[in-house]
């Protein structure tokens, strides 16, 4: 088929426009990359731009020594793993009896949960009260204030919803109760939903900072993004001469500035390794959460 | 015993697994989300820290006056729109664009790899895209003032510069949003009917006559209701960006109502002051979210509640 000139503009554009997305959204990673495998006195001269010159793995070597960064790795390891099966155990739980059209409570309670979004006390009294419950510098304050997300209750309700009343009602002849009913039936049939939250729900808790600044005062219980806020915003000269190796002079052995992109580069990675396994779930992902608006 | 209370026992034991089931999440509910909403008298009151939120003497609105009255509370309303607004004004469009790119691109491997780095910056924290920011633009040795200076420009201390917060803010918003926002074009797009576009190409229309008569009014309702949605949270601006990148220097273009609620009651501990400009915002937002859910409902006939 021949295509018109016109055509050929407009398609021109499409490649044009997709390029400049692409290029636009790889630089600044390519950039932080490149820096990191540098040589020092390759980036005092200003020589990186577009990919690693003098390549050298010893600014890894320093970081990758640095405690501090191995106790907040591990920290937001555990807040993620920790919260995230919470997270999935609690929505199935609140979702369930919220999708039951018998349960005779059944609207009360969506009214409950529901109203939270639209009104909460707020931050200052929400704060005084996890530091009064003798949650503050615990590492439960960073899961159990956020036990569920109400809006995604919404989402696996309406997959609970969606389940054909048929299978619970022969399962009921068979003698299953609720519990069973939740376990046994309705988790393995709404799978694919809770793969989707618990992405949403993964995601927010590995890149959770806010939690942590309220509430966490203590180095050992802090995770990584409020090392890197030390590392990457702050430019700690403690930090930075540590990790650097400093001599007795205190000039750095390592250059501060590849110590931030290493870090940079380092906390990236896993979500860059998980990254393939996640894709698929993207576009239900957005539906699920178009749907219910 | 009244046939009220029997019935309520019957109905009681026949859903016992089911209350039983969701009465951690009540408690939940309960303790977290109900507990504290009662400390929004705090803002009436006269609170002080150690006797209890109900502590104090009643002020009325002293607070609120307060606060109308200096010199933040214009300022603060008007960050705060500005620093959601604008990037929905210069954002919004950008992903339908890309997403009727990327539809076009008939080479897989290509449409593929474009999806997957332009999605990427979604998942990254907020911490880490506010540190490249902060060392990409570094006055020393942010890659950015050194390109500026090989061109023949002047360094620029981006960071400590009132007159570029807003610029900083809306364009690295952009960056890390447009690419997983257009997934719900793509999405939109790739439903359109193709027997349309074939009938279209029987009538002799070029592609963009195809993307202004078929394509853009296909995605119409999608557009309008993501609109919409966005607009109801035009005075939530997140605050952890702006706290990762704001600092004294920049507080009068950067400074906005959580951020200054932060400073106030958790930093300053003046508890009933902070709290009373949290309700204050919540009241806005409310109206907003409100509003622009009436909005959509005369338009779509679809809501929220």
């Amino acid at each position: 088929m021949k295509k018109s000139s016109t055509d050929l503009i407009y398609y021109g554009l499409v490649y044009f426009i997709t390029c400049l997305a692409i290029l636009v959204t790889l630089y600044p990673f390519l950039y932080v990359v490149s820096v990191s495998f540098s040589s020092v006195s390759a980036i005092d001269k200003q020589q990186v731009f577009l990919y690693p010159v003098d390549f050298t793995i010893s600014g890894y070597k320093m970081v990758l020594q640095y405690k501090e960064l191995w106790v907040s790795f591990y920290n937001t390891v555990w807040y993620t793993v920790v919260g995230t099966t919470l997270n999935i155990v609690a929505t199935c739980l609140a979702a369930f009896p919220l999708s039951r059209s018998h349960f005779f409570l059944r609207r009360k309670l969506n009214f409950f949960i529901a109203f939270t979004m639209y009104f909460s006390g707020g931050l200052i009294p929400l704060y005084m009260l996890l530091t009064t419950l003798g949650l503050y510098n615990t590492r439960w304050v960073m899961v159990v204030p956020v036990l569920v997300i109400t809006f995604n209750v919404m989402i696996c309700r309406s997959a609970f919803e969606g389940i054909p009343k048929e299978i619970f009602e022969s399962a009921s002849i068979d003698g299953a109760n609720d519990i069973t009913m939740l376990f046994r039936l309705a988790v393995p049939i709404v799978k694919p939903t809770l793969a989707v939250l618990t992405l949403y729900y993964a995601v927010f808790h590995w890149n959770n900072f806010f939690s942590a600044l309220l509430y966490l005062g203590n180095q050992e219980l802090q995770p990584l993004q409020i090392f890197l806020r030390r590392v990457l915003i702050m430019a700690s000269p403690e930090i930075m001469q540590r990790m650097g190796g400093a001599t007795s002079t205190g000039a750095l052995a390592v250059s501060s500035l590849q110590v931030r992109y290493v870090s940079i580069v380092v906390s990236i990675l896993p979500i860059i390794m998980i990254y393939p396994f996640i894709q698929r779930y993207f576009v239900k992902g957005i539906t699920l959460g178009a749907v219910k608006g | 015993m009244n046939s009220r209370t029997a019935t309520l026992i019957r109905l009681v034991k026949r859903d016992k697994y089911l209350l039983l089931m969701f009465s951690p999440i009540f408690i939940y509910y309960l303790v977290i989300m109900y507990f504290p909403m009662p400390g929004v008298i705090m803002a009436f009151k006269n609170f002080t820290p150690g006797k209890g939120i109900f502590s104090g003497d009643w002020v009325g609105l002293k607070w609120f006056i307060q606060f109308y009255d200096s010199i933040y509370f214009w300022r603060l309303l008007r960050n705060t729109f500005l620093l959601a607004f604008l990037p929905l004004l210069f954002g919004f469009p950008i992903p339908i664009l890309f997403a009727i790119c990327v539809v076009e691109i008939k080479n897989r491997a290509f449409k593929r790899f474009a999806q997957t780095i332009t999605y990427l910056p979604h998942f990254i924290s907020t911490v880490v895209i506010a540190g490249m920011l902060i060392n990409f633009l570094s006055p020393t040795d942010g890659i950015v003032n050194i390109l500026l200076e090989k061109i023949g420009l002047e360094r620029v201390n981006f960071m400590m510069e009132p007159g570029w917060f807003r610029t900083i803010f809306t364009s690295s918003d952009i960056w890390q949003s447009f690419g997983f926002s257009s997934i719900i074009y793509i999405a939109a797009i790739m439903s359109i009917d193709p027997e349309m576009y074939d009938s279209g190409k029987i009538d002799g229309v070029n592609k963009f006559q195809e993307l202004w008569h078929l394509t853009l009014p296909s995605i119409k309702p999608t557009i309008i209701i993501l609109l919409l949605l966005s607009l109801g949270g035009i005075m939530s601006v997140g605050f952890e960006k702006v706290y990762l990148l704001y600092n004294a220097a920049t507080y009068e273009t950067g400074d906005v109502l959580s951020t200054y609620v932060y400073r106030m009651g958790i930093i300053g501990q003046n508890y009933s002051f902070a709290t009373a400009i949290g309700v204050f915002n919540s009241i806005i937002t409310f109206i907003l979210v409100f509003a622009a859910n009436q909005l959509t409902r005369r338009a779509t006939n679809m809501s929220l509640w």
